[in-house]
């Protein structure tokens, strides 16, 4: 028998890394998120002011805002990838010429550093410079103009964030879509299934953990996207795509409220706990009741 | 599906590429071209080649020192976590410990937290808690390699559970019956299993390492300071050098397409998140 204090040490150099770098900091942070702190402005000293911080975000009009811009934004950039990543991986299952290299080209884009991909949207995208309004303007007539309509500059970082991070959904989903057993498709078609009915009835329930987890890890990432953005619009037009990892840069470094800055990144931490945690019950009761039948 | 035209298929293919090599492409455009020419009326194919930018990038000293800080922190980073998240997914996946599902979740979320706030502390702790005497994290390669774990190792957990889970547990159990140790299965038995699962795991972390930004910028100053960092550098208050930021750009994407492109094939048979196995 083995014992399970292996196990314990097996685990222990990780619950010790995370812990020193995820909790420590995290404690500070809830320290300081209780407290009127800005070492650099008229009284630079650590003031505890209670809950103030916390009641002061309730009626922030312009952290309400990049909360909810955040929330669009994670939404429709994940759900297009999710499904832009289930038909491309779909496509990857079928047998044709150079699918090998199809498939290293359409994983680039991962490996781009996310301030080089808003460095090079910005510079695609922005008006009298860029590729991309001039190709619009001489082909369709059309005036794309990202610093001055905020659904434009809005629907720009989302279609940004699709064309970098499809590429890891493509992936997730085509292992997940290869792991899967033939049986089951087999006995279907033989039962006179149609293609509709395969992919509601055999492939998505089969494939459910898969799209759960990499739901899951995407919409994490794209809570907290900030370089990329940041590169891209600087926020703007006006608070346009002002995502709330930016407001929290903005309210830290250039204001340097630091009390301000950790209670929201708290909140923002909580609610992406909530969100990542109903997920996560999803995933796992689903496995739990497999483990019962 | 049988029946369909393969060559359809290449061709759809070869248009979704241009999609998703065109931002590639303009990068190495803005990167050979001289910087007057980039607020000019852009065309979409070069007539003439600048190399300038390259020559420029890659003889500076301060620069190639960058690279070479980039590729220690993310190689040592992607081996530590790789092996860390191995033994970590074998404990949660073939020990029955207290509250591991919880532990499980804990460890993803400290890949959630937004990086701007947690700068502030990570400052602290790099100059003022972990000290030794003179010695202190900030700046750092040992510094940088530690820190990345907070995102990467979470991350390396979640990829690789599902492929230790997915090994049958009779296979080890045999093992130990035949008198293993759990070294030994480990190392004979579930490594050599897992091993796809591992290359991507290792992949994934030494890519997010090799780009990660914000920590960078503010954790490090020279020892330890990173590409991406250096790059950022070309972005000042009289303006942006576009050309030569392009070019690092560039150059920092060789390294990572390498490797990708070699283990391609590996790739997908180890990300099984969460697949099905009956």
């Amino acid at each position: 028998m083995r014992s399970n204090t292996v196990g314990w040490l097996m685990l222990a150099p990780t619950i010790a890394i995370l812990g020193i770098f995820g909790i420590i900091p995290f404690i500070y942070v809830l320290y300081v998120a209780f407290h009127q702190w800005n070492p650099f402005g008229a009284s630079p000293d650590m003031i505890y002011n209670g809950a103030n911080n916390f009641r002061r975000l309730v009626f922030d009009a312009e952290f309400l805002t990049s909360i909810a811009f955040t929330m669009k934004f994670a939404f429709f950039a994940v759900l297009s990838e999710i499904a832009l990543g289930y038909l491309l991986a779909q496509l990857f299952m079928k047998e044709f010429p150079g699918r090998g290299f199809f498939r290293t080209i359409h994983t680039l884009p991962l490996i781009v550093a996310p301030i080089v991909v808003g460095s090079v949207w910005r510079l695609m995208t922005t008006p009298s410079i860029g590729i991309i309004p001039y190709l619009l303007r001489n082909w369709f007539g059309y005036d794309l103009n990202i610093g001055r309509d905020a659904t434009t500059a809005f629907t720009l970082t989302v279609i940004m964030d699709i064309w970098h991070w499809t590429p890891l959904v493509t992936l997730t989903l085509l292992a997940a879509l290869l792991a899967l057993p033939k049986e089951p498709f087999e006995q279907a078609q033989i039962d006179g299934a149609n293609r509709r009915q395969i992919f509601w009835h055999v492939t998505l329930p089969m494939i459910r953990p898969a799209i759960l987890a990499t739901v899951f890890i995407r919409l994490m990432d794209a809570l907290r996207t900030v370089d990329e953005v940041w590169m891209l619009t600087s926020g703007g037009p006006g608070a346009a795509t002002r995502y709330v990892g930016l407001h929290i840069w903005k309210i830290v470094f250039p204001k340097t409220d630091y009390g301000y800055g950790a209670a929201i990144s708290v909140i923002v931490l909580y609610l992406t706990l909530v969100m990542c945690w109903l997920l996560y019950v999803a995933l796992v009761a689903r496995r739990e009741r497999k483990r019962t039948f | 599906m049988q029946g369909r035209n393969p060559l359809l298929y290449v061709a759809l293919w070869l248009f979704l590429s241009l999609l998703t090599l065109f931002p590639i492409y303009w990068l190495f455009v803005i990167s050979v071209k001289p910087a007057v020419d980039l607020f000019t009326t852009p065309s979409l194919f070069l007539d003439a080649i600048y190399w300038k930018n390259y020559v420029n990038v890659l003889g500076n000293e301060t620069l190639r020192g960058y690279m070479l800080n980039s590729m220690i922190i993310s190689s040592g980073n992607a081996v530590l976590v790789t092996v860390l998240a191995f033994m970590a997914c074998y404990a949660l996946s073939r020990f029955d410990l207290a509250g591991k599902e919880n532990i499980f979740f804990w460890t993803i979320t400290n890949r959630m937290a937004p990086a701007a706030v947690f700068l502030l502390p990570f400052f602290l702790l790099f100059t003022q808690i972990i000290t030794f005497g003179d010695w202190k994290l900030y700046d750092t390669k040992i510094g940088m390699i530690l820190l990345y774990c907070t995102f990467n190792l979470p991350f390396a957990i979640w990829t690789l559970r599902p492929t230790i889970d997915g090994i049958p547990k009779e296979l080890d159990e045999a093992a130990t019956v035949d008198g293993a140790s759990t070294w030994q299965v480990l190392h004979e038995v579930i490594f050599p299993l897992a091993r796809p699962g591992l290359a991507v795991t290792l992949i994934l972390t030494w890519v997010f390492a090799w780009n990660e930004f914000l920590l960078a910028a503010t954790l490090t100053s020279f020892n330890a300071r990173t590409i991406t960092t250096g790059l950022s550098e070309y972005v000042t208050t009289t303006g942006t050098e576009w050309g030569a930021m392009a070019a690092i750009a560039v150059i920092t994407l060789i390294p990572a397409l390498v490797i990708f492109a070699v283990v391609q094939r590996h790739i997908v048979a180890g990300l099984t998140f969460g697949a099905v196995k009956e």
